[in-house]
């Protein structure tokens, strides 16, 4: 904190106050309502709701399709980070070595990061529409790629879908984070180590660390909540539920089948996933990693 | 030699890599430029055909077949005022209150900073159906209030201003009170001159995270005068070449405004010089 600061009783209250007005209002309100909704249930015909205690987290654990969008949503998130972040790191590494064209190749992958997922995801269903999509009829010529009916195929669909536009904000934050690194350390270390390819595994990549680990995050949250326009403008679900997320199954389930319940159990599960990774970040990744 | 041919792999990987980026969504524009019936016959398209106009006045100005009453032209304007409301109100909420969090002696001021901070693990989709029914409790359903204001609870953009300011040598602060200055001027006088490129990135930032958002414009907007371009993809009906010109037409605004401001973006996000 500064150590010279303003003492008032009240202004800083006023500059406060809007950001606490809209997030009690709009934030901690309804956030206040997943829970009640969590631990109460609605009769039939929505007249009244009791308290259940535990029952709609039962429910869900009983729920086979729970399991198969948590599976879904696990192996979706790490496949997008593990691909984004490859892809997006041999670019920026590549974009660090040029010497001319830098900027120019920064403007050419940067725009994909401002799409919309919704976006993306109609027009990744131009590409896999089984009239005219490209890369159905590329993929259906090598193996019988059918997302229609295969879990496999609907599993690349929405992998493909899911990964391209992420590739940007991966490559963005690597270049950043390799330009970070201070050209003293890079040219000590080619005069210790002859081989490129050690060099940047032993040197570089270590310092990339910081990076790395914050973008492994915004990954997962991107897999977690942001690819929701995606898979409602590819997929919906297809072939039978195997391609929902958590966040897709739990708005279904509270929009189309009008469980409120249900639906704030889920959220909340949700909540405690994210504060799991949250708190694994600071505990144990922050600990272990060296910033220089 | 062995310089020019890393550098040359170098090339080829990254022009690899736009040509992923690039190709799809030229594809779609090419495609958008020819008639239905040359799309229905032979799949989208490498090369420019010559409906451009017919198609992208058609979808931007027709009511009453695309979409029901709504044209597209309003719903790039009710986009516009969404993402521009976020950008606003979140911007400006988040500068005072990281002020307030930097520069004065709160009382529980951990407490306070937990409030605001713990908020950014919430995303909106985890709360989606209470906020709902808190629209719907205050009549802002169909409103650009109702648009506006849940996306712009957010504490992310508090969060970056917070770093900024305690990066600001406390000297200024100091010479600002030599000269007189009170809390507001020097928050307006000297701090927000200062944060102007931080100001500009998080603008950016917020106005293409209000303009993207899908899910919660489809929930909060039963009236078609309220629609969205993003959340009209879900709605779009008609001819194939007309979905392909609202598609392209849909992604122009962000990318225009990332590639315009990208030093600014990039220079905020990631403080460097």
């Amino acid at each position: 904190m500064k150590k010279v600061q303003f003492k008032s009783s009240y202004s800083q209250y006023l500059f406060l106050a809007p950001q606490l007005g809209i997030l009690l209002i709009f934030l901690y309100w309804p956030i206040i309502q997943t829970f009640r909704d969590a631990f109460t249930m609605q009769d039939a015909f929505g007249f009244g709701s009791k308290f259940v205690w535990f029952d709609n987290f039962l429910f869900i654990f009983d729920d086979p399709a729970y399991f198969i969008a948590f599976k879904f949503t696990i192996i979706y998130s790490f496949v997008i980070t593990l691909i984004t972040g490859s892809i997006g790191l041999l670019l920026a590494v590549q974009a660090n070595n040029v010497m001319h064209g830098k900027s120019t190749y920064k403007t050419l992958l940067i725009w994909p990061y401002a799409i919309a997922p919704a976006v993306v995801g109609v027009m990744a269903n131009y590409f896999f529409s089984e009239r005219f999509g490209l890369l159905y009829h590329l993929f259906h010529e090598l193996w019988g790629f059918n997302w229609y009916e295969s879990v496999f195929d609907s599993y690349i669909y929405v992998i493909i879908a899911g990964s391209w536009k992420q590739i940007s904000a991966n490559f963005i934050f690597f270049l950043a984070g390799l330009q970070a690194i201070q050209k003293s350390v890079i040219e000590a270390s080619m005069i210790d180590c002859k081989n490129s390819f050690r060099r940047f595994w032993t040197i570089t990549f270590p310092l990339l660390m910081p990076t790395t680990f914050f973008l492994i995050i915004i990954n997962i949250t991107y897999a977690f909540f942001d690819t929701f326009g995606i898979i409602d403008t590819t997929t919906i679900g297809a072939p039978s539920g195997e391609t929902r997320t958590l966040v897709y199954k739990a708005y279904m389930d509270g929009f189309r089948g009008l469980d409120l319940g249900s639906a704030g159990a889920q959220s909340i599960m949700m909540m405690l996933i994210v504060l799991v990774i949250t708190i694994f970040q600071f505990r144990y990744i922050e600990g272990k990693i060296h910033y220089n | 030699m062995t310089r020019f041919i890393t550098s040359s792999f170098s090339h080829l990987i990254l022009l690899i890599g736009i040509l992923i980026m690039v190709v799809p969504v030229w594809m779609i524009f090419a495609s958008s430029t020819h008639t239905s019936s040359m799309i229905n016959m032979n799949g989208l398209q490498m090369f420019l055909g010559d409906s451009f106009y017919e198609n992208y006045l058609r979808v931007l100005l027709y009511q009453g077949g695309f979409f029901k009453e709504i044209t597209a032209l309003k719903m790039f304007f009710n986009s516009f005022i969404m993402a521009t409301g976020v950008a606003i109100l979140s911007v400006v909420t988040s500068l005072m209150a990281a002020y307030a969090l930097v520069y004065y002696r709160i009382k529980y001021a951990t407490l306070l900073f937990w409030i605001i901070f713990i908020t950014i693990l919430v995303p909106l989709e985890l709360r989606i159906f209470p906020t709902y029914s808190v629209m719907a409790e205050l009549n802002l359903v169909n409103s650009y209030f109702g648009l506006i204001v849940p996306i712009s609870a957010s504490a992310i953009a508090t969060l970056f201003f917070r770093q900024f300011y305690k990066t600001v040598p406390d000297e200024l602060l100091e010479s600002a009170k030599l000269d007189g200055a009170n809390t507001w001027r020097f928050f307006v006088d000297f701090l927000i001159p200062l944060s102007k490129t931080m100001i500009v990135a998080m603008l950016i930032f917020m106005f293409v995270f209000g303009y993207n958002q899908y899910l919660w414009p489809l929930l909060v907007t039963t009236s078609e005068q309220y629609w969205t371009v993003v959340m009209g993809l879900k709605m779009m009906s008609g001819s194939i070449v007309h979905r392909f010109a609202f598609v392209m037409m849909s992604m122009v605004p962000p990318i225009l405004i990332i590639i315009v401001l990208q030093k600014y973006f990039i220079k905020g996000v990631f403080q460097d010089k």
